[in-house]
């Protein structure tokens, strides 16, 4: 105690020899403890010192320098990122299925976001599409939004474009199986979300 | 259920306990304000003095390690995140680290760059929490709010490079998920955080607790650990350095930004100090953090400004990484390179062999090992938790001391439960 250890010590109690101390003195910078002066000891001024600081609080706040988001009355939508605000276009929330022009499910059911997913919470049924442009789409797409741990994994394994997590957070449900978003839930959560978030 | 045990070993007892007789036995949590998660530890007592703890781990126990051979080098990232998710960055960093150097893979200069910065902010993370709720824990409050308003302003930043607030899944084999949306926000927000708000908020935490005689009564000879102790219980990380061991792997055995040459055109490692004490006690450790939270700061600040440009992630050639999604519409070898990532029977070709790396974690030496069998999963995967075995010498360190200061001791070495258990 009191000084540093000498790295060959610390082998030798360690009952085998290795090299420990890899430091230079240039390398560390060595802390001592405050010293207090007479006035912290008697702590009445430590106190005045400390009220001080959370009236300075205080008084920020009255001021309206503070920021807090009055949660279910105001969102983070619109304030600016670099002040705390949400990027729409990254964050990962709940899934969307994306549409094509046409209107129809741009999914192609190959199953690579199933596969992607950490979690095991979509699942997709494939049938033969009846369109000629592709071969396969999926006749049902669920995602269990409460077993999904929003990792973006599927979004970055869709070759088509097809799944997308949007910005939305606030869903809820009285049951488990309402929370299993089928495929007109996700199609619907395109229509919502697409003129804030495009493609 | 009723609890008994053994009468404590003499040596165990100060001068002026009695030898046995009024013992009696505390459940100290699983369901306490203060082990901040499920952690129970039975407390043999003496008065109010404490001849023994027993702290019995495993109540959190969800399975980590175990999973890890069932998804992924990729996908496991999901997982590692909810280890020590006082700062869920450093996981992934340790994590894909080791995969990396399992894989051979060079990173590129900018991802460097950007996983060392987002470390560093992890490092911030978890100290502001472990600093605040050292104080909460003893009763002062306003600190761990003002140090709480800041962790908020860095899952703003978080959010930002990740798309998620706190279980990030940023980084990937060979990179990031994704690039920086926007580089000049980016840097807005880090400069804003690290020059203008952090120090401000670093700046009253000290004035509230530092000279705060209660505080240091409290704090101030109570679980003291020699740094012969220290080293024979392998501990790492503040802890250590709070009792005199000169050790930090980003000095030791440097990774990412903290080598020389990292960029591969001779640029100098980043300039930090590593803050060390010698007494060893609960004040020494929160009077280290706080320094190597300003120490965090001064090695972010010579970063941000030095974001190279290029690419985020290795080239796609090396079939590491997936390629990006415009040469997945177009190009039919893009689109095959694709699914053959992803495809389960295909994957990643990882060799055949253990590796084992580290990186110093807000708490310590935070490690990975993987037996990989030369699939896209590894074999068998296993951490080396800084909080597990810096926890191992609790018992120790409470050897003697009052039943209020159990909780000032838990709030200085910050176990967190779920990589107690894994």
């Amino acid at each position: 105690m009191g000084k540093f250890i000498d790295p060959r010590r610390i082998g030798y109690i360690a009952g085998k020899s290795y090299n420990y101390d890899r430091m230079n003195d240039s390398d560390v910078i060595v802390l001592n403890e405050p010293r207090l002066s007479l006035g912290d000891q008697f702590y009445i001024p430590q106190v005045a010192i400390g009220l001080g600081t959370t009236l300075k609080h205080m008084f920020r706040v009255v001021m309206g320098n503070h920021r807090v988001v009055q949660y279910p009355e105001q969102t983070r939508d619109n304030i600016p990122v670099a002040d705390g605000g949400m990027n729409a276009r990254t964050y990962r929330g709940v899934h969307r299925l994306n549409k094509d022009e046409d209107g129809r499910v741009k999914c192609v059911a190959c199953f690579m976001c199933s596969t992607a997913c950490p979690a095991h919470c979509i699942h997709i049924e494939a049938e033969e599409s009846p369109w000629p442009d592709r071969e396969k789409y999926p006749r049902k797409f669920d995602i269990d939004e409460l077993r999904c741990i929003y990792c973006g994994m599927c979004e970055e394994a869709c070759p088509v474009d097809a799944i997308e997590l949007t910005s939305t957070y606030d869903i809820v449900g009285l049951t488990r199986q309402e929370m299993i978003f089928d495929k007109s839930k996700l199609l619907e959560m395109y229509d919502r979300t697409q003129a804030t978030e495009p493609m | 259920m009723p609890y008994t045990l053994a009468p404590a070993a003499p040596e165990f007892l100060s001068k002026d306990q009695k030898p046995a007789g009024d013992r009696w036995t505390l459940n100290f949590g699983p369901q306490h304000p203060a082990t901040h998660t499920t952690l129970r530890i039975v407390l043999e007592l003496d008065g109010e003095r404490v001849v023994r703890a027993i702290p019995h781990i495993g109540y959190l126990h969800s399975g980590f390690e175990k999973l890890g051979e069932h998804l992924n080098y990729n996908q496991y990232v999901t997982i590692v995140d909810r280890m020590d998710y006082s700062a869920p960055i450093y996981n992934e960093l340790a994590w894909h680290g080791a995969v990396e150097k399992l894989m051979g893979i060079e990173l590129t200069p900018r991802c460097k760059v950007l996983r060392t910065i987002a470390g560093e902010l992890g490092r911030i993370q978890s100290h502001l929490l472990c600093v605040g709720a050292a104080g909460l824990d003893l009763g002062a409050f306003t600190a761990f709010l003002f140090g709480f308003n800041e962790r908020e302003r860095i899952y703003d930043i978080v959010e930002f490079m990740s798309g998620q607030r706190y279980h990030t899944s940023w980084t990937r084999v060979g990179g990031l998920n994704m690039d920086l949306p926007d580089e000049g926000t980016f840097k807005t927000m880090v400069k804003k955080f690290v020059d203008d708000q952090l120090p401000k908020a670093l700046q009253e935490v000290e004035t509230l607790l530092n000279k705060n005689r209660i505080f240091i009564e409290r704090t101030r000879g109570v679980g003291v650990i020699s740094a012969e102790e220290a080293a024979s219980w392998s501990l790492t990380g503040p802890m250590a350095r709070s009792a005199g061991i000169r050790r930090d792997i980003r000095k030791d055995e440097p990774y990412l930004c903290f080598q020389d040459n990292w960029d591969g055109q001779g640029a100098p490692a980043v300039d930090f100090k590593v803050p060390v004490m010698t007494t060893g006690d609960c004040y020494a450790r929160y009077l280290c953090r706080l320094e190597e939270m300003k120490q965090s700061m001064h090695i972010i600040r010579q970063l941000i400004d030095k974001i190279p440009q290029g690419p985020v992630n290795v080239s796609p050639e090396g079939k590491e990484v997936l390629p990006p999604k415009d040469q997945v519409y177009s190009s039919i070898e893009g689109l095959i390179h694709h699914f053959e990532m992803i495809m389960t029977n295909r994957g990643f070709e990882s060799p055949i062999g253990e590796v084992y790396n580290c990186i110093e974690s807000a708490n310590g030496e935070l490690g990975y090992y993987i037996v990989s069998a030369g699939e896209s999963t590894p074999w068998r995967v296993r951490t080396r938790p800084c909080i597990y075995i810096n926890y191992a010498v609790f018992p120790k360190l409470i050897e003697g001391h009052l039943l209020s200061d159990v909780v000032a001791v838990l709030g200085s070495v910050n176990v967190i439960a779920a990589e107690l258990d894994r």
